[in-house]
């Protein structure tokens, strides 16, 4: 193992969000408290507790979800769209690393970043509502599961890309949309039964719902069902990237 | 002296249908200047860039010191360093930063003290914590040398290493190449500029549309490509070139007082002791004479304008 070449990239790409630390972290806590404002003051006001849950406690996990989905998928897409967008790719290309060497790197410290953010937002959480986490190590088992999945995904988007509007397709058609109808501000259990049997088909339910579970004991599926659904992601992202890899697709002409 | 890189039958396309490099076969030896020819789109950067594993090639092999690039791509990176043609660098990044992470990629544990000597012995010590978008191009291009020694590679890629430089640095980009060679690195040069792989280079390579066309030692590339001119110029003007000069291919200038003769270095068949007294034997007064050799750039455009007419003819 090239644990030197594994260590610069992983520093090298920290480097990036230590000089950018204002940007990263400023723009997740914003976003978090409005929707605490919004959705957990002004409309959670309104809304009874879900399975027991305060409305503005219910949501937490939901919106942690949906900054380390996005935030994985960005710092990870960004960090190797760049050095392709640079022509900086070509010493990582001529160094002596394997493919999963470069993945390790650079999934390492997108998932690291978002693993940073997600902790943030849980102490900015706790300044509005009450946050219980019941399974602290499985909270941070998905949380990092979670992380390092999507920082993977992101990544095969950083391989494929075009250009920077390519970097955000994906998250602004596909992810944002899966989050928000994955459960995140409410529990499938609220919708009519045929939507309720739709949702079933988004897999970022079982991640929500499984995170919801390390921090309320309470889910719309089974705990076993969602660490299988992230796994089966897992895997499907790191069979994918080996295929993209062994072609040398858009890397290596 | 035994062979560096050994590659043998390369082909590499792009699109499945453009034959970048056609059937590449070329021996680098082990300490070596050796300088890679050819108009733009000839393949040069392509047959680097395969080497260095920066792109996939199609079909043959490529051994760096007796070992496959692709089965041993660990032991042959480590000692391959390359200098890309374009100022690919990370903007936001201080120079030594740039230095110490290109080290690291290539596996070797942090050395200061080494990466001092080299920025010193490069003339960026000074600007060590200035990010790189604060230099000018010459320094840029110095700190892409910088990165590719960083990790003290054995064989050294320099991809138009001076190209948009003023003449100034460019000297100066020589003299570090020559210290490097010196230090027993090992170097692989493409350029536009002739007058840089005469300056510069033990043998030289000449390729044209993705295939070698030429490979020789250089100065034995001038002396059996090159030609000679021997210019005479005579006191008094003359109408015509007769008696004994007519049996020269001498032409005449338009002051009727220069009398050009041009011949191949190795012919051998102009004996020029003989030529000057069939001069004073009919009676010519010569007020200076002047010798012009071919450069390695008039051998190269005579190589590929030879090779586009075969192509053609083909």
């Amino acid at each position: 193992m090239n644990w030197y070449g594994i260590k610069a990239i992983y520093i090298h790409e920290m480097e990036r969000f230590k000089r950018t630390l204002f940007q990263s972290l400023a723009s997740p806590i914003i976003t978090t408290s409005l929707y605490f404002v919004v959705f957990g003051s002004a409309i959670g006001s309104r809304i009874t507790e879900i399975d027991g849950i305060n409305y503005g406690s219910y949501i937490v996990p939901g919106m942690i979800m949906l900054t380390i989905l996005t935030q994985s998928i960005s710092n990870a897409s960004f960090a190797f769209y760049f050095p392709r967008f640079t022509n900086t790719i070509y010493e990582i290309l001529a160094a002596p690393l394997s493919s999963f060497e470069i993945v390790l790197g650079f999934v390492g410290a997108a998932a690291s970043k978002s693993l940073i953010i997600g902790c943030v937002i849980i102490l900015t959480a706790n300044f509005f509502v009450e946050v219980r986490i019941d399974h602290p190590f499985l909270m941070m088992f998905f949380l990092i599961l979670t992380s390092v999945t999507f920082a993977l995904f992101g990544f095969i988007i950083g391989m494929y890309a075009e250009g920077f509007e390519g970097l955000q397709i994906i998250p602004i058609l596909v992810i944002t949309p899966l989050v928000f109808l994955g459960g995140s501000f409410y529990s499938i259990n609220m919708l009519p039964e045929f939507w309720q049997k739709i949702s079933l088909l988004n897999p970022v339910l079982y991640l929500i719902s499984g995170f919801r579970y390390s921090f309320y004991e309470v889910s719309d599926v089974s705990l076993f069902t969602s660490t299988l659904t992230i796994l089966t992601i897992l895997v499907g992202c790191i069979i994918f990237i080996t295929y993209t890899f062994s072609k040398g697709y858009k890397i290596k002409d | 002296m035994k062979n560096i890189l050994e590659i043998e039958n390369l082909t590499k396309f792009y699109n499945k249908s453009f034959k970048a490099l056609e059937n590449i076969n070329l021996n680098i030896k082990e300490g070596e200047i050796f300088a890679l020819l050819g108009p733009n789109g000839a393949g040069k950067s392509t047959l680097i860039n395969s080497i260095c594993g920066i792109v996939n090639f199609n079909t043959g092999t490529i051994k760096i010191n007796n070992m496959d690039i692709i089965k041993k791509y660990r032991s042959t990176r480590k000692i391959t360093g390359i200098v890309p043609q374009e100022l690919n660098l990370e903007t936001f990044e201080t120079v030594w930063n740039n230095v110490n992470y290109t080290r690291g990629l290539f596996g070797k544990k942090p050395d200061h003290e080494y990466i001092e000597k080299l920025l010193k012995q490069l003339s960026l010590w000074d600007k060590k914590n200035n990010k790189i978008k604060e230099l000018s191009g010459g320094m840029k291009r110095r700190v892409l040398i910088a990165k590719a020694l960083s990790h003290q590679p054995k064989l050294l890629f320099l991809d138009e290493p001076t190209a948009s430089v003023d003449v100034e640095l460019r000297k100066d980009m020589w003299d570090v190449v020559k210290k490097l060679n010196k230090d027993g690195v090992t170097i692989i040069l493409t350029t536009h500029y002739i007058e840089e792989a005469e300056e510069l280079s033990d043998r030289v390579a000449v390729i044209n549309e993705g295939k070698i066309i030429l490979i020789d030692e250089k100065d034995r590339l001038i002396k059996k490509l090159g030609e000679k001119t021997i210019k005479i110029e005579l006191i008094q003007p003359i109408d015509k070139i007769n008696g004994n000069l007519s049996k020269y291919n001498f032409t005449l200038d338009q002051s009727n007082t220069i009398l050009s003769h041009t011949y191949n270095l190795n012919s051998n068949i102009t004996d020029i002791t003989e030529l000057l007294n069939d001069v004073k034997k009919d009676g010519y007064e010569i007020k200076d004479i002047n010798m012009e050799q071919s450069s390695l750039e008039e051998i190269f455009i005579k190589l590929i304008k030879e090779n586009n007419n075969e192509l053609v003819r083909n």
